[in-house]
């Protein structure tokens, strides 16, 4: 402790000033302003933050609140890996078909040079589509592919005469193995959002193709299958497969339409967790979330993959 | 000759979309209206009309849907305006805090809000009226990043410094200049964000069935159990709903689609 040299300033005002002095830097500090957002830092640390790490360190302990890994044995359970491999294929199925015919779709309506109404209706009801979901999505479908449902109808009604008089109808697709109330309808229902989210995602990415671009590979004697597959592909190619993972994440985490389609007969990820919530059919909660940290773990990686890839593409798209 | 190659895939891929967009309603249409035998009528909209659960859950949502607009708003307007004023190095932080809900999935995040919020020491589960409130704000967080990026694009297409400095060499403190000057000049961005908040908790099923309340997404799951031909109606209400909602933003911020993605 070094005493100071004017020695009739006490000591006590002598703290004081140092902590004015502070204070009034700290003031004037850029850091100071980041107050402004503390609302908003509370209310998410509350409502966002802690109920998330509560529930991924609940992953990380065992009954008794040690720390442990033993929980990650429920990545071992059979049905929880079937649950997880049959999210992953509906994710994957109707992100691939879903960025392929919403890339289509989207190619119509801007290079493609589609009728103007038609460019209008479709990006109107891409807006609508993309963001529809949930219970009333299940709904629509079974009252058009369900059993009784209008297509389902017609297809029955589409009879041949047979041999020996017999009506033969040949078309009644619940005959032939497909059902509404399967993965192959859930793929069909999501594809109902997931097509439209990419006509939305990718539609930008279209319209940042130069013109100039086509008119010099033209000039340099390309056709119009090079252009494409050498300038025009390569350009888009990162805003694609962003767009796929995006469709993926959105698919992976959708819980309402596959609950109200199936009654929850399906085991998707989601449906198993919702069941865990419900029942603790894992017979262990922490289990369960371990279960949905590795859903989110998933997620986080879609994510970042798709936000690192968009960053990649927007140096072609940026005018 | 090659022009015309290319319009008509054009062609053939809009109307494979169109398709796949109408048929569905048209299913869905078609069956709402067949309850009776042989003849179109209404009969399964005046069941659901006068299923006194359906106004409750109705009820339930439309409110819990005000509420979750005027703090989003609340709590997002003054956050972006701030950032934008003086804080713009928090934006990435920000922007990923926004995203987070689209990472968490729902059905995550009501099991962390379940772990969190509904044993000691803050239960509040227990009570209709917590639960209420922590449902609502649940449906603030799910609809952040779309209340949070419409209100990003309206104050990026204002000038928030010179504003603000304008109204404050008028003697307007920070209060006013938010109400006055800043929440006006916003009113088309937050419209959309807030109806898109609306669509959003209007359908929303996870948080309400899993923190057992009477909102409308459990009514539609426990009627399309029981019913045939009323959910068909039902979705079409809903439809009609949610796409009024979204069709109306459209149509307010002209054409400037709603890119984004959703929680389900």
């Amino acid at each position: 402790m070094t005493r100071r040299k004017s020695g009739h300033t006490h000591p006590l005002i002598f703290f004081m000033s140092i902590i004015q002095s502070l204070l009034r830097t700290w003031r004037k500090h850029p850091l100071w302003n980041w107050l402004g957002l503390l609302p908003f830092f509370v209310f998410i640390l509350f409502f966002l933050i802690i109920p998330s790490l509560n529930l991924f360190s609940g992953a990380f302990l065992n009954r008794s609140g040690e720390l442990t890994l033993e929980n990650m044995a429920v990545f071992r359970n059979s049905n929880v890996i079937k649950a997880y491999i049959s999210s992953l294929q509906v994710s994957f199925m109707t992100a691939a078909i879903g960025s392929i015919f919403g890339f289509f779709v989207a190619y119509a309506v801007t290079i493609g040079n589609g009728p103007r109404w038609m460019r209008n209706v479709i990006m109107t009801f891409s807006g609508l589509a993309a963001n529809f979901g949930g219970v009333p999505l299940a709904f629509a479908f079974i009252a058009t592919l369900g059993r009784t449902g209008f297509i389902t109808a017609i297809l029955k009604s589409i009879c041949f005469p047979g041999s020996e008089g017999v009506e033969v109808c040949p078309f009644n697709p619940y005959d032939y193995g497909f059902s509404l109330y399967s993965l192959t309808g859930l793929v069909l229902a999501y594809t109902y959002f997931q097509f439209p989210l990419m006509v939305l995602t990718i539609t930008p990415a279209l319209e940042g193709l130069k013109k100039e671009w086509k008119e010099a590979s033209a000039n340099l004697g390309a056709s119009n299958w090079q252009y494409w597959r050498d300038v025009a592909f390569p350009v888009l190619t990162p805003s694609i497969l962003g767009a796929t993972l995006l469709l993926f994440g959105n698919a992976f985490g959708a819980y309402a339409t596959a609950q109200a389609l199936t009654g929850g007969s399906i085991p998707l990820v989601t449906i198993f967790i919702g069941q865990q919530i419900r029942g603790d059919v894992l017979g262990n909660p922490h289990e369960g979330y371990a279960l949905a940290l590795g859903m989110v773990v998933i997620m986080a990686a879609t994510i970042v993959a798709y936000t690192a890839l968009q960053r990649y593409a927007s140096r072609w798209i940026r005018r | 000759m090659k022009a015309k190659r290319i319009n008509g895939w054009a062609i053939f891929w809009g109307f494979l979309a169109i398709a796949y967009f109408f048929l569905p309603m048209y299913g869905t249409l078609d069956f709402s209206l067949r309850m009776k035998r042989g003849v179109i009528s209404l009969q399964a909209y005046q069941i659901i009309f006068s299923d006194p659960r359906f106004w409750e859950g109705f009820r339930y949502s439309t409110l819990a849907g005000l509420i979750t607009i005027t703090i989003s708003v609340l709590i997002f307007v003054p956050t972006v305006y701030w950032m934008y004023l003086k804080v713009p190095n928090a934006r990435p932080v920000v922007e990923v805090i926004t995203i987070l809900p689209f990472i968490i999935p729902g059905i995550v995040y009501v099991f962390g809000l379940i772990r969190t919020f509904s044993r000691p020491p803050l239960q509040v589960t227990l009570n209709p009226l917590t639960t209420d409130i922590l449902i609502v704000v649940g449906y603030v967080i799910i609809s952040m990043p779309y209340m949070f990026r419409a209100v990003d694009v309206g104050m990026r297409s204002i000038d928030v410094r010179t504003l603000t400095e304008a109204a404050q060499s008028l003697g307007s403190n920070w209060l006013q200049v938010l109400a006055y000057v800043i929440l006006p000049n916003l009113r088309i961005a937050i419209l959309s964000g807030a109806l898109i908040c609306f669509a959003t908790v209007m359908g929303e099923l996870i948080l309400a069935s899993f923190l057992v309340r009477p909102a409308l997404g459990p009514y539609m799951q426990l009627l399309g159990l029981t019913k045939a031909y009323e959910p068909a109606a039902l979705a079409i209400i809903s439809y009609t709903l949610t796409w009024f909602s979204l069709g109306l933003i459209q149509f307010i911020s002209r054409g400037g689609a709603t890119q984004q993605v959703t929680g389900r």
